[in-house]
């Protein structure tokens, strides 16, 4: 008999040694003599549950997991390629509720196809979008992006249709296409997820952008970090250029698309978009004044799209699917899907793709099952190392740009770090002032040198130093960071450190601090 | 009158020419393979750090001529990124996460104890030359942390015992085998 099991070749499921279980596998499957070919998938995003095995049955996938390389004959012995009963035996993957009851509009494929098959990826409605887009004028591509309520994924929120036109509107006879793939926010892998397990989707979306606005030429640009996604989009725009779906003729349509993938080198700031621009020319990292717009003047000062790889992502559903289709999900300005990722001290950690209005409530204790440590949650951080830091109060915000914002935080690039009770929010503040100081740019003064004064006045504060004077300081400080920098990093870096200490006063009166005030 | 001493000042049109011939074909040929790119100084960069594990300061003047830029240029560049070197390594590097979702499960007492249990601090390397320990913001395994990556090896759930069991391990030469990676594939 020939079986098909597919083990994911993503780099979480092989931080946990699915590597190994590949390997065993193939080893006990000579052994016994049985035809089993191995397909190496990304991941589906459930984590706990990795390196998760999948088996094609008559009927559907049946998953197995957490599996580890001893566990192998014991799968053979239980007759897993037919699904055999086994106490890793999760049943048919698709049955599983936390991916059940997730609305999978960018993510679908992920963990599902062989990454760098390009037969797997059209046979799972992979480049129908592109073939639409082809036979579209670009302003009816504009406008269906723009219809979608699309917003940029990468935090910002921007729309995304109205970024596509004023860069399609820009006179130039050179344009760019630009990919933000520096996801440095903790908490966050969507875009790697993506990477991994769907990169031809992600070209597939910057190649629709391109034909959009008129650009020929675009890049991704990587973190080092990633090296495992760096492999697969190394291997699938290679693949893709073999084609004929990148290059000077785009499925023979006349029309030009070059693809080239860049690696960042360490440096947070070079999220930023501008910061990301100057990167890409071969400088430091440093932020750029706008405007200029990097729609109107970006990359080598032409007309630029720069997006998140999660917002070119969800552009082939919509022109496959239609504005209206992706438009139908969502709740009030926020549009759509968006995959949400569940880090930190997290039982059930993962990705939940889910339309917006899903509450955080549901993705902390109906997704995610509470900490993975088994304590109460105490504090969620959204966002990112720059998002605010929430209590339990805060829980039944539903995930919206707007309602995060309305509630002083912000929804970001929809990652969420939980913390436990044993969390210690003085600290979180003072690694988000160091955090600031690390990673700064260094082109503006607040975010330069505020942010160094920031962990010292915190630990003059937490050490109990005339507190009230330090709380004031930190206040006005944060303040100045907050209106004085030239972009996010300093100017929300506040957003963390005054939420720990609105939200969680106790954590700044150690002992010491409790004595000083009654001296 | 004594005639003044003409001095010559020797100029050196092309730098580099004294650089170890392995540093001055790993930027000559980084530079040439890279040379046609729009932006090419990161590439450039990468490929060079690729080669000889660092980028030897002795290399920016040659890297500066080949590119047409100063040497401020290229100094102010590769200190701008926390990946480049400009220390050789030791034989690996260790990419220790400290980023928040890692702190919630523990990575700042794997912090103390990796650096106990290897004698250096952040960026220092290990007196024998086998390590390196770099902190790192994010690796992207934030449901599975504590993280750390090892010449392009990721492992997650670190806990202070996994962490001796890596060290020993590799001490014993079997890096290899207890190796977890498809990234393995990579030449």
């Amino acid at each position: 008999m020939s079986a098909t099991v597919y083990i994911p070749r993503e780099a979480t499921a092989l931080s946990l040694g699915a590597q190994s279980v590949a390997r065993a596998l193939a080893e006990e499957a000579a052994r016994r003599q049985d035809a089993v070919q191995i397909v190496r998938t990304g991941s589906r995003g459930l984590f706990w549950l990795e390196p998760m095995l999948e088996v094609a049955t008559s009927a559907a996938r049946v998953a197995y997991g957490p599996v580890q390389a001893a566990d192998v004959a014991g799968l053979f012995e239980a007759g897993f390629l037919t699904g055999g009963k086994h106490r890793l035996n999760l049943g048919p993957v698709e049955s599983i509720p936390y991916l059940k009851n997730q609305e999978r509009l960018t993510c679908g494929r992920l963990g599902v196809i062989d990454p760098v098959n390009l037969d797997d990826y059209r046979a799972h409605g992979g480049y129908a979008g592109l073939t639409n887009a082809l036979a579209m004028e670009p302003a009816a591509i504009v406008k269906a992006v723009t219809d979608s309520g699309l917003r940029g994924r990468g935090g910002a929120a921007f729309p995304t249709g109205i970024k596509w036109k004023t860069v399609h509107d820009a006179p130039g006879a050179k344009k760019y296409i630009v990919c933000n793939a520096d996801e440095g926010d903790s908490g966050t892998f969507s875009d790697r997820l993506l990477m991994e397990g769907d990169p031809f989707c992600l070209i597939e979306g910057m190649t629709i952008a391109g034909l959009a606005v008129g650009a020929t030429s675009g890049y991704v640009y990587l973190r080092c970090e990633y090296p495992h996604a760096q492999d697969t989009m190394t291997q699938a725009i290679a693949t893709a250029y073999a084609a004929g779906y990148l290059g000077a003729d785009v499925l023979g349509s006349g029309r030009a698309f070059e693809l080239q993938l860049r690696m960042g080198a360490g440096a947070y700031i070079c999220g930023e978009e501008t910061s990301l621009l100057e990167s890409l020319e071969g400088r430091r990292g440093q932020i750029r004044f706008k405007p200029p717009l990097p729609a109107l003047k970006g990359l080598f000062g032409c007309p630029t799209v720069v997006n998140n790889v999660i917002s070119f992502a969800s552009v082939p559903i919509i022109l496959e699917r239609g504005a209206q289709f992706y438009k139908d999900y969502g709740m009030g300005r926020s549009r759509g899907s968006l995959p949400i990722q569940l880090a930190g001290n997290i039982a059930r950690g993962g990705l939940v793709e889910r339309a917006f209005g899903v509450t955080l409530r549901e993705l902390l204790y109906d997704y995610g099952g509470g900490t993975r440590s088994g304590r109460p949650i105490r504090a969620v951080q959204v966002g990112g190392p720059l998002g605010a830091y929430w209590p339990e109060s805060k829980f039944d915000t539903p995930v919206d740009y707007e309602a995060f914002a309305g509630g002083g935080g912000m929804l970001g690039h929809g990652g969420i770090v939980v913390f436990d009770d044993t969390v210690d929010m003085a600290a979180q503040a003072r690694y988000a002032m160091e955090f600031c100081a690390i990673e700064s740019c260094g082109k503006c003064t607040p975010c330069r040198i505020g942010s160094t004064r920031g962990v010292e006045v915190i630990d003059r504060l937490v050490a109990g130093d005339r507190t009230a004077m330090q709380q004031t300081l930190l206040r006005d400080l944060c303040d100045t960071m907050l209106n004085g920098s030239l972009c996010a990093l300093g100017g929300l870096t506040p957003y963390p450190v005054l939420s720990a200490l609105d939200y969680f006063p106790e954590d700044f009166s150690t002992p010491a601090a409790l004595q000083a005030a009654k001296r | 009158m004594s005639e003044r001493k003409r001095v010559t000042i020797p100029i050196r049109v092309e730098p580099g020419t004294d650089l170890p011939a392995a540093e001055r074909t790993a930027v000559l040929e980084a530079v040439n393979q890279n040379r046609a790119l729009e932006g090419s100084l990161l590439p450039i960069l990468h490929a060079i750090q690729d080669r000889l594990g660092w980028i030897p300061p002795r290399t920016l003047p040659l890297i500066a001529y080949e590119l047409n830029l100063t040497r401020a240029e290229v100094h102010g560049v590769v200190t701008f990124y926390h990946y480049f070197r400009q220390h050789p390594p030791g034989k690996q590097v260790i990419y220790l996460c400290r980023a928040e979702a890692c702190q919630a499960v523990g990575a700042v007492s794997l912090e103390a104890h990796a650096k106990r249990a290897l004698g250096i601090d952040f960026h220092g390397t290990s007196g024998d030359g086998r390590y390196t320990l770099e902190p790192v913001y994010c690796l992207g395994n934030c449901a599975s942390g504590p993280s750390l990556m090892i010449d392009r090896e990721l492992y997650g759930r670190m806990t202070p015992e996994r962490f001796d069991d890596l060290i020993a391990a590799d001490a014993a030469g079997a890096t290899s085998a207890a190796a977890t990676s498809a990234g393995a594939t990579r030449a």
